[in-house]
């Protein structure tokens, strides 16, 4: 068991004719079963064609009928990525995991409202996210799957890199990793920690939770709200953005302290009362999620 | 993306949203010369920088004669305005907006953003207007007033009226009120903006419904789509080091410390000026390198940090994943040699093929101090930036 994917799901990329999707559709392909699970791109002007193997099709929908895919993963660039989520939504599939950077929010605003407006079943996750890896089964996305081992920890995170490093610090120290999450760094998205974090609970494969956040709205406090009442395994947490000044972007579009609001000390204080520990050094993650196992 | 007060309301003017009449100026003769063309007997002379609280720091003044606006606006023009989100250095002021006066009757606050946690467009108002809005937010949160917009529909007819009533527009003035709120919102919507606030919006003693100050933030993701609002950017109020960065695919922003960082990934860059800043030390700066560290784009990210005459030390925080850490290396002693590195240099670097990286950079013959994780690197760099290694 895991969350979100294994080696069922069975994987189509928008965006598999760019030089990303490309470049990431061959490592996901390479990695466990990837060559079972990628079955199908999407190309309107390139139907009938395939990539090194991989047939095309003109839409999701007709890629999902053809090939029996349940999710999809979105390498379209910034101006049409909304758009190919939302092909994704209408055509049903299980999961859509958005990699693109830069999508518009009003795009986003736009699309989140017609998927709760029409109570859509398909779950988002990202944009602007590394997507997700459950470790030798199949990974979705573009972080690199040899530094994950197969194991019991749960990783969640809004960054890639600094999700990397907490998977990294958990390899090295044994211990391996359920699923890792990517949620993704825009300020309106799918997935949200607290809806990572139910899947985790329910998970029996998942026996704790990394949860790593950064600065600006006010996400990671929901989710540790959530877990103080609900959460059935111990969750650790970081937040990164300590010393950052408001009113500034931190490379992520979502990674900003407006309004006064949305500070790390915030966080962490919440955190800390829900009863996540939490560290201020990102180089013990790996140590302090080992300190609470039991 | 910001722009000025005076650009917001040429923007908002051409929704429909109703401005005192007022021209910009870039000299106290055209100011003058503008007020003598709008006539009246009072003006208002505001210094336009991309900051807010500029009445407080002394940028807008009343003027009730033409000598009046020529004092004043000498006075202004060219002044270091500080106000609470200058930062203590100040903004030149180079341009100036001259305004006729307005008859005041009461003053109203409107703003618009998007909630991150209803992913709706927030249309929020209070009758508290002329004040910062998160002043009011955290001593009288009543007072605000929340409409979460149906983005199909809009902002209704009766959405905006009940929200004219709420912040107490006064019956015979609802339809102007709602008239500029929806005006704001189409604005907001249509041009992809991030902020869009009337402070105050005010009530005159004729009866109109007025927009007074205006500010308009915009989204970076979506200036493709607006050619006509890129063309408001004035670089002069932006920093030159962000500037520069951002030609380069770079992602930085100045901090007030002495180390600088490179590191790729913006939760990594963080994480990084927080380890920092856990061992005694104060970053320079953020700054993400993205997923293709090149070496011309680690040298440019090098050039970038050594303009600081601050800077005392960097730190390169690498994770390699899909990029190999002796690609990586390889670039960092490069580049470091381009620009004949003039501080200590700390390098962590983790992924995929770590150890040939840590070779290729002990092998360089450059005094780069090589660290095992991130804390290690932090306190290593602490130590270099006081002058211990």
């Amino acid at each position: 068991m895991a969350i979100l994917i294994d080696r069922n799901t069975r994987v189509i990329t928008q965006g598999i004719t760019g030089k990303t999707g490309q470049f990431h559709t061959r490592a996901c392909r390479d990695y466990a079963n990837g060559k079972q699970c990628f079955v199908a791109g999407v190309n309107p002007n390139k139907a009938g064609q395939d990539f090194e193997g991989i047939p095309i099709y003109a839409s999701v929908a007709e890629a999902k009928k053809q090939t029996g895919a349940t999710a999809s993963v979105v390498y379209v660039p910034p101006a049409g990525a909304a758009a190919a989520i939302w092909e994704a939504v209408e055509a049903d599939l299980d999961l859509v995991v958005c990699i693109t950077e830069g999508i518009p929010v009003r795009d986003m605003v736009a699309v989140r409202d017609r998927m709760k407006k029409e109570k859509r079943r398909t779950v988002l996750l990202g944009p602007n996210c590394p997507g997700v890896i459950t470790p030798d089964e199949l990974k979705i996305g573009i972080m690199p799957g040899h530094i994950h081992r197969k194991g019991t920890i749960g990783v969640v995170s809004r960054s890639g890199t600094l999700t990397y490093e907490a998977v990294g610090q958990l390899t090295e120290i044994g211990l391996g990793q359920s699923s890792a999450v990517g949620i993704g760094g825009d300020p309106v998205n799918g997935l949200k920690h607290v809806d990572v974090l139910r899947l985790f609970n329910d998970d029996p494969a998942t026996e704790a939770v990394v949860m790593i956040g950064e600065i600006g709205g006010g996400d990671e406090e929901d989710a540790a709200r959530w877990a103080k009442d609900n959460m059935r395994k111990p969750v650790v947490g970081f937040i990164a953005g300590v010393t950052a000044p408001p009113g500034k972007r931190m490379g992520h579009a979502g990674a900003i302290i407006s309004g006064g609001t949305g500070t790390a000390d915030e966080k962490l204080a919440v955190m800390e009362a829900c009863g996540i520990k939490a560290t201020r050094n990102p180089a013990e993650m790996g140590k302090l999620l080992k300190s609470v196992l039991g | 993306m910001k722009i000025h007060e005076y650009q917001a309301k040429e923007v908002l003017r051409s929704f429909g949203v109703a401005t005192p009449r007022g021209v910009p100026c870039f000299s106290v003769d055209e100011a003058v010369a503008a007020a003598k063309k709008l006539g009246g007997k009072v003006w208002v002379v505001k210094a336009q920088i991309h900051a807010g609280g500029r009445g407080k720091g002394g940028g807008v003044k009343l003027a009730k004669s033409i000598d009046e606006v020529r004092d004043w606006s000498s006075k202004i023009l060219g002044m270091q305005l500080k106000t609470h989100q200058t930062g203590p250095g100040g903004q030149t002021v180079r341009r100036l907006l001259i305004e006729e006066g307005a008859d005041i009757r009461k003053e109203l606050y409107v703003g618009i953003v998007v909630d991150r946690g209803s992913q709706r467009v927030c249309v929020m108002a209070s009758s508290e207007g002329g004040m910062d809005i998160e002043e009011v937010a955290a001593r009288t949160p009543e007072k605000i007033h929340k409409v979460f917009v149906d983005p199909s529909a809009g902002l209704t007819d009766a959405e905006a009226e009940e929200l004219a009533a709420k912040i107490g527009v006064p019956a015979g003035s609802i339809p102007k009120a709602r008239a500029m709120l929806q005006a704001l919102y189409r604005a907001f919507w249509e041009k992809d903006a991030s902020l869009a606030e009337i402070n105050p919006m005010v009530l005159t003693g004729d009866g109109n419904v007025i927009a007074l100050d205006a500010k308009m933030n915009f989204d970076e993701n979506a200036l493709f789509r607006h050619a006509d609002i890129v063309e408001l950017r004035d670089l002069d109020e932006e920093d030159p080091a962000e500037i520069e960065a951002s030609r380069h695919g770079l992602s930085y922003i100045s901090l007030d410390g002495d180390i600088g960082c490179l590191v790729n990934g913006a939760g990594l860059a963080m994480a990084t000026m927080d380890t920092i800043k856990l061992f005694g030390g104060e970053p320079a700066n953020f700054l993400d390198v993205g997923g293709g560290a090149t070496t011309e784009k680690v040298t440019e990210a090098f050039k970038i940090m050594l303009r600081n005459p601050r800077l005392k030390a960097i730190l390169v925080n690498i994770f390699g994943g899909i990029m190999r850490c002796d690609v990586i290396a390889t670039g960092v002693v490069e580049a470091a040699r381009q620009v004949k590195l003039s501080v200590p240099l700390v390098v962590r670097m983790k992924g995929t093929n770590e150890e040939l990286g840590r070779k290729i950079l002990a092998e360089s013959g450059l005094p780069i101090i090589s660290a095992d994780n991130m804390a290690d690197a932090a306190r290593r760099v602490v130590e270099a930036a006081r002058g211990k290694h």
